[in-house]
């Protein structure tokens, strides 16, 4: 029982895909891993879109049907003056269920060894001689210190961990994409189609999207940048409005907020005894504000480290270092792109983009090979992308 | 200083990811604000995309700039 075992080989705080996914295989791996969650059920409330790629879920995991609520094979583009663009995604895209998808991750981190408690809040960690060897914290009401060769921060956007260890992960105003989103039915939706609505008067800095999920039901939501939040009118106004104007007669089954951290993966993802992992560390690709498949590749990246610096001489910076280095390669350059590629996007006057729009709405479907690299070039290469990018901004 | 309606937080820290001196601690059900260390920047009234913190001293704002 985790009550009574007082030190780990690693300690995660936050049951997140990303926090999941290092439990599980660092717990593979034969490490003792206890993973802390403050919530009292893991993965609920649903604070996504739910919206994975096929590609992207099968780095980790054979889809298992009970995780889709839709899948999507093609994508419409609304632009501010309402000109549709739709295209083939050429490639499958899916709508999760978070809440079934979350807590099987979770299951396969205790499956292979991992101990996971729910109800456990950490406030604090503990710090010897510069070095993170454990956190304080509070399980139903009582407090709580366990200590570990390794704290993990998987704790998301929110995350505190990183900052008590003194790195700096705070998120500037003009990098939180700040979320609003109703899974709503009573409604007609394409139950393949991804939509996303472009435009200031939409979703200013962001954009505002329609994820089916079935004929009859969506996450509605969208993400305003906190440049334009700063103007003093806040997300949820912004989908009040869209839903009095194209679902008036939708209902409300779900509403969450959240924000969604657009910014470069912070410079240093550890330090002695400590690894950042997911949103904690800024993971999010920031031009799609997805964070699911980042999340969990960093978690799967970290994990990797951690059990090459426990076997060997420790897990000091200098051994984690090595999962900084793995991300970069494997995501950080790209992320870096991305995220100039997203200063330029979300710049975009409403001109700018009906006059993008109307020139791709000209050319034939078949024909449409910008769109058909900027599917390809954000899923394989993302080296094209920069340069559709440039050719966008030429435009 | 920042107060915060009641009965409105959603819990989604993000107000927490921004705030600049790591004041705003949001567990499951519950958030709070540390006045003493507050430097009223405002930045989190700005985020929270359902309007639950306000600050009550307008002039106390030290506007820190957006980037
Ligand atoms: C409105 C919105 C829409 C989105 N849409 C999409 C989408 O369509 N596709 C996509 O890929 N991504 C989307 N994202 C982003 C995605 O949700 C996140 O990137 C993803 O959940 C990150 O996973 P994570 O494991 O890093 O963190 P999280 O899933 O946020 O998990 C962190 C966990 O840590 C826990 N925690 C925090 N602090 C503590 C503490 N002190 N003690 C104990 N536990 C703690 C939290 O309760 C939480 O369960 C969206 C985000 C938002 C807000
Ligand atoms: S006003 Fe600034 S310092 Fe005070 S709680 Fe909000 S973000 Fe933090
Ligand atoms: S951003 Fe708003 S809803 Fe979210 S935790 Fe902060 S105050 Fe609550």
């Amino acid at each position: 029982m985790w009550n009574e075992q007082k030190e780990f080989d690693c300690i995660v705080v936050g049951g997140g895909p990303a926090g999941s996914t290092f439990a599980r295989v660092a717990a593979e791996s034969g490490l003792s891993v206890l993973l802390l969650e403050k919530d009292r059920d893991i993965g609920v409330p649903v604070r996504c879109g739910e919206a994975v790629s096929d590609a992207g879920l099968r780095i980790f995991h054979e889809p298992d049907p009970r995780w889709i609520a839709s899948t999507i094979n093609r994508i419409k583009l609304v632009a501010p003056n309402e000109t549709v663009v739709e295209f083939d995604l050429h490639q499958k895209g899916y709508i999760l269920d978070r809440r079934i998808f979350d807590y099987d991750l979770a299951e396969f981190a205790s499956i292979a060894g991992a101990q996971i408690v729910t109800k456990a809040y950490i406030d604090g960690l503990i710090i010897e001689d510069d070095k993170v060897v454990g956190v304080k914290g509070t399980h139903v009401g009582e407090r709580f210190e366990k200590r570990a060769k390794i704290v993990v921060g998987a704790d998301g956007v929110e995350s505190r961990v990183g900052r008590w260890a003194g790195l700096k992960t705070t998120v500037k105003l003009k990098d939180m994409e700040c979320g609003i989103q109703k899974t709503v039915t009573g409604i007609d939706v394409d139950e393949h189609m991804f939509d996303f609505y472009l435009s200031r008067k939409w979703a200013p800095g962001g954009y505002l999207w329609v994820f089916p999920k079935g004929k009859h039901k969506a996450n509605i939501g969208l993400a305003i940048s906190g440049l334009y939040a700063k103007d003093g009118k806040a997300a949820h106004k912004f989908l009040d409005e869209f839903l009095a104007w194209k679902y008036p007669n939708a209902s409300v089954l779900t509403t969450v907020v959240g924000g969604v951290p657009v910014a470069k993966t912070v410079k240093h993802m550890v330090m002695d005894g400590l690894m950042l992992v997911g949103d904690a560390a800024r993971t999010v690709n920031p031009v799609t504000g997805g964070g699911i498949i980042p999340g969990m590749r960093s978690g799967l990246l970290a994990a990797e480290t951690a059990v090459k610096a426990l076997k060997n001489s420790g897990p000091t910076r200098k051994n984690l270092i090595q999962y900084e280095k793995e991300w970069h390669k494997i995501g950080g350059k790209n992320h870096e792109r991305f995220y100039r590629i997203k200063e330029t996007i979300f710049r975009f006057t409403d001109d700018e983009l009906n006059r993008i729009a109307n020139g791709i709405a000209n050319v034939p479907e078949d024909s449409r090979s910008l769109l058909k690299l900027f599917t390809i070039a954000a899923s394989k290469k993302p080296s094209l992308l920069i340069d559709v990018a440039r050719v966008f901004t030429g435009i | 200083m920042i107060e915060i309606a009641e009965n409105k937080c959603d819990f989604c820290g993000c107000c927490v990811g921004v705030c600049p001196v790591n004041c705003i601690e949001v567990k499951e059900a519950d958030i709070l604000i540390e006045h003493e260390i507050c430097i009223d920047c405002d930045i989190c009234v700005y985020v929270c995309p359902i309007e639950v913190l306000y600050q009550i001293e307008p002039n106390k704002s030290t506007s820190v700039a957006a980037a």
